[in-house]
């Protein structure tokens, strides 16, 4: 019973992962990850986070240092890739340039000894899938980079594997196709029911697309929850940085009681949220920008800043302000009818409830 | 309408401020225009034409080239023929003395003893009827094959020279094993070279830079030293007392006495010419090779391909434009080939570009070696077709 259940929880199994390419440093340090079957998980963090290292390791192309992978209840350390059954998408696609539409997406069956009438059957099946029917002849090169991201994907699935992979797979388009793609592999995965894990360093891709996500740095998985949670509910500092715009204010803790942490900062004492801090050591506040209210008619904390710069972003207004200390701080008020003018040097009103103030580690 | 003069006024104007630039990148590359168009395109084509123009004979004897023309090679031959035959090359004598001996020298290319049977026509006094008196000197002239000869060699413009490549004479036969043999050996060093550079150009383009800079610097160490140093230190490693000779015997593998002959032959050749033009694979391969993502052989093993069938279908596929571009390279530098094959090659290991440099210097029959090199370029012109049809020109990649 209790196996059953953690196959299905536990399809993909990282234990206590650590890879080190010179000996020296270790990219991956102690990863503990779990991924549930069906779940779409991304890993997303800055460049050297070590999370296409560990997509790199599940895929079968890097060796693990020490510590075990899971697939599927199978210990996979030393499967070769080509026997791990996993498809995988590429930064850049890597189509094969010399081969047809058609050719590429029969690649995978055709290693795998299939007849010439079942390949040619899930080729063409796998091209409606992606909504790329009649382009079989064609070279990767003759294709814009949506219609080759379509066909990536299409010889990725083709063969029906345990497992999507997927390093950074829309970094190469522009804007509005990343998003339209994003969509798109979205419903897939919906549609299909298959396990994805996506890699990439885009934070709102990873908030759009993902049942969970892992948040890397530094070779440490941060955080791990969903969506709403990382955003809402940051674990530390670099979370809350990292994802969302966020504002930070640094301080002295004075006292925690009943969860709730007593800051002093510069130019003023505030409660917030004790999330990550001891008393008597110095934390950072996180609050984030859409939280804070202009002349706020009831707040829990409410504080006078003085307006550094506004500026105008069309449906909304930024206004930077400098209060306790931070001249970062950030107000984001809606562009409505009867706007009150502001002008840089005027002072404002602005005021947050204790729970929107996250007390992190400094 | 005054829009459309306008216009008119526009473009001049446009050419005019265009017309320094172009005068200027004119005056730029013209240097370089007139040394390639010195050195390199009119050699060519003054060896094209000698392979097919020699005005000797029709400059000289113009009446006789027009009466062998129409002459129907039924003997015996008309008396007109005979009379402008023995005046013309009469005449030649009077120009200048060495003219009928090279004139005969060019009939007896095509039918051997005619030297002898020309030359008394110049230095005997003849008189009509000339046929008769032609007879009488020697028998040969009441026979059609010396008219023959004479009728070949006459015209100005023909391919005669290219005759001299049939296999109908021992000497000729020379020549197409020649070719033979040259095509051979030129298919078999670009095959060695091949097996040998794909490897190593691998490795180059895989190393991390630092050590694959080091190696490259090896791979080009031999374009750094004289051609005939490497061709004379292989004959120093090959000779029977050469080094790896006596290596082997020191090292009791071989007896004294059964040196290998490793020297003055075919293998010598092959030895030398794929060592010296081994760079000239590594370059394109490595070129080519480094510009393959690492992505494109991940994503075949990740669906499903064991190493081997990654390497073979999607890896080695694209160095196709580099390989394709060094055999080209080293197989139209080895089908011309001379100095490693003169100096190394012996009796056997000789290739078609020492026939040619023979023809030039010791037989000093210009047009038959300028008809060898026609035969040679026309060669390596059809293999850059069959290249470009095959491959595409467009995507070779030399470095």
């Amino acid at each position: 019973m209790a196996a059953s259940h953690s196959a299905d929880a536990g399809f993909v199994r990282f234990e206590a992962v650590e890879k080190t390419y010179d000996g020296i440093n270790l990219v991956v340090k102690s990863l503990n990850l779990s991924i549930g079957r069906g779940e779409f998980l991304t890993m997303l963090g800055p460049s050297g986070s070590g999370k296409t290292t560990t997509l790199m390791m599940l895929a079968g192309f890097e060796s693990a240092t020490s510590g075990e992978i899971y697939l599927d209840g199978e210990r996979i350390n030393n499967i070769p890739p080509h026997k791990r059954g996993l498809g995988m998408v590429f930064q850049n696609y890597a189509l094969f340039p010399h081969m047809s539409i058609a050719e590429n997406i029969a690649f995978p069956l055709q290693v795998r000894h299939l007849g010439k009438a079942e390949i040619a059957e899930r080729v063409r099946k796998a091209l409606d899938m992606v909504q790329m029917s009649g382009l079989d002849a064609r070279k990767p090169a003759q294709l814009s980079g949506g219609q080759q991201q379509r066909i990536a994907l299409a010889r990725a699935l083709v063969f029906e594997p345990k497992l999507l992979l997927m390093d950074e797979p829309l970094g190469a388009l522009d804007k509005q196709l990343r998003e339209h793609m994003q969509y798109e592999i979205k419903h897939l995965h919906e549609r299909l029911g298959i396990t994805i894990v996506y890699v990439t360093h885009d934070q709102s891709e990873a908030l759009t697309m993902s049942d969970r996500i892992a948040v890397f740095n530094d070779g440490i998985i941060q955080q791990l929850a969903a969506p709403a949670d990382l955003y809402e509910k940051p674990d530390n500092s670099f979370v809350a940085q990292f994802i969302g715009e966020n504002n930070r204010i640094a301080g002295r803790v004075v006292s925690i009681t009943n969860g709730k942490a007593r800051i002093d900062a510069k130019g003023g004492t505030f409660d917030a949220l004790a999330v990550k801090c001891t008393a008597g050591q110095s934390t950072s506040v996180s609050i984030r920008p859409e939280r804070v209210s202009i002349d706020p008619v009831q707040a829990d904390i409410v504080f006078d800043a003085r307006i550094e710069e506004v500026i105008y972003l069309g449906d909304h207004i930024r206004i930077r302000v400098s209060v306790l200390g931070s001249d970062e701080f950030v107000v984001k008020t809606p562009n409505q009818n009867n706007q009150r003018k502001f002008n840089s040097g005027d002072t404002l009103r602005i005021g947050w409830a204790v729970e929107d103030g996250r007390a992190l580690d400094a | 309408m005054s829009l459309a003069i306008d216009q008119n006024a526009l473009t001049a104007r446009l050419a005019k401020a265009e017309r320094r630039g172009k005068i200027r990148a004119f005056l730029l590359v013209a240097p370089l225009l007139a040394f390639v168009l010195l050195s390199f395109v009119i050699p060519i084509a003054n060896l094209v034409t000698q392979a097919f123009y020699g005005d000797l004979v029709s400059s000289n004897m113009p009446k006789t080239t027009a009466e062998l023309a129409t002459w129907n090679g039924t003997m015996p031959v008309p008396e007109s023929l005979c009379e402008s035959f023995v005046t013309e090359f009469k005449a030649a004598k009077v120009k200048d003395a060495a003219l009928p001996t090279r004139i005969a020298t060019l009939v007896n290319r095509e039918f051997s003893g005619s030297l002898s049977k020309l030359r008394p026509v110049a230095n005997n006094e003849l008189s009509a009827p000339y046929c008769g008196a032609l007879a009488k000197l020697n028998d040969e002239w009441t026979k059609p094959e010396i008219w023959n000869a004479i009728k070949i060699v006459s015209p100005s413009v023909s391919p005669r020279f290219f005759g001299s490549i049939r296999p109908e004479t021992e000497e000729n036969k020379i020549h197409l094993a020649l070719f033979g043999r040259t095509l051979y050996v030129a298919a078999a060093v670009t095959l060695f070279c091949a097996l040998l550079g794909f490897p190593i150009g691998f490795l180059l383009a895989h190393l991390p830079a630092r050590t694959s800079n080091l190696l490259m610097i090896i791979v080009l160490l031999p374009f750094w030293t004289s051609l005939l140093v490497r061709t004379t230190a292989w004959i120093a490693l090959l000779q029977q007392n050469g080094v790896i000779n006596d290596t082997l015997v020191a090292l009791g593998l071989i007896a004294d006495d059964q040196r290998p002959v490793m020297m003055y032959n075919m293998f010598a050749t092959f030895v030398a010419m794929t060592h010296v033009l081994l760079p000239f694979m590594i370059l394109p391969l490595y070129s080519v090779m480094t510009g393959i993502k690492p992505n494109f052989v991940r994503a075949a093993r990740s669906l499903g391909a064991t190493p081997f069938t990654a390497f073979w279908r999607v890896y080695f596929p694209l160095t196709i434009p580099g390989l394709g571009a060094g055999c080209l390279l080293v197989f139209i530098l080895a089908i011309g080939y001379y100095i490693t094959p003169a100096l190394v090659g012996g009796q056997s290991g000789q290739l078609i570009s020492n026939i040619i440099a023979f023809h030039m210097q010791k037989t000093l029959n210009w047009p038959l070696a300028s008809a060898i090199g026609t035969l040679l370029l026309a060669g390596v012109l059809l293999l850059y077709w069959l290249y470009n049809r095959l491959v595409g020109i467009e995507k070779m990649k030399f470095a």
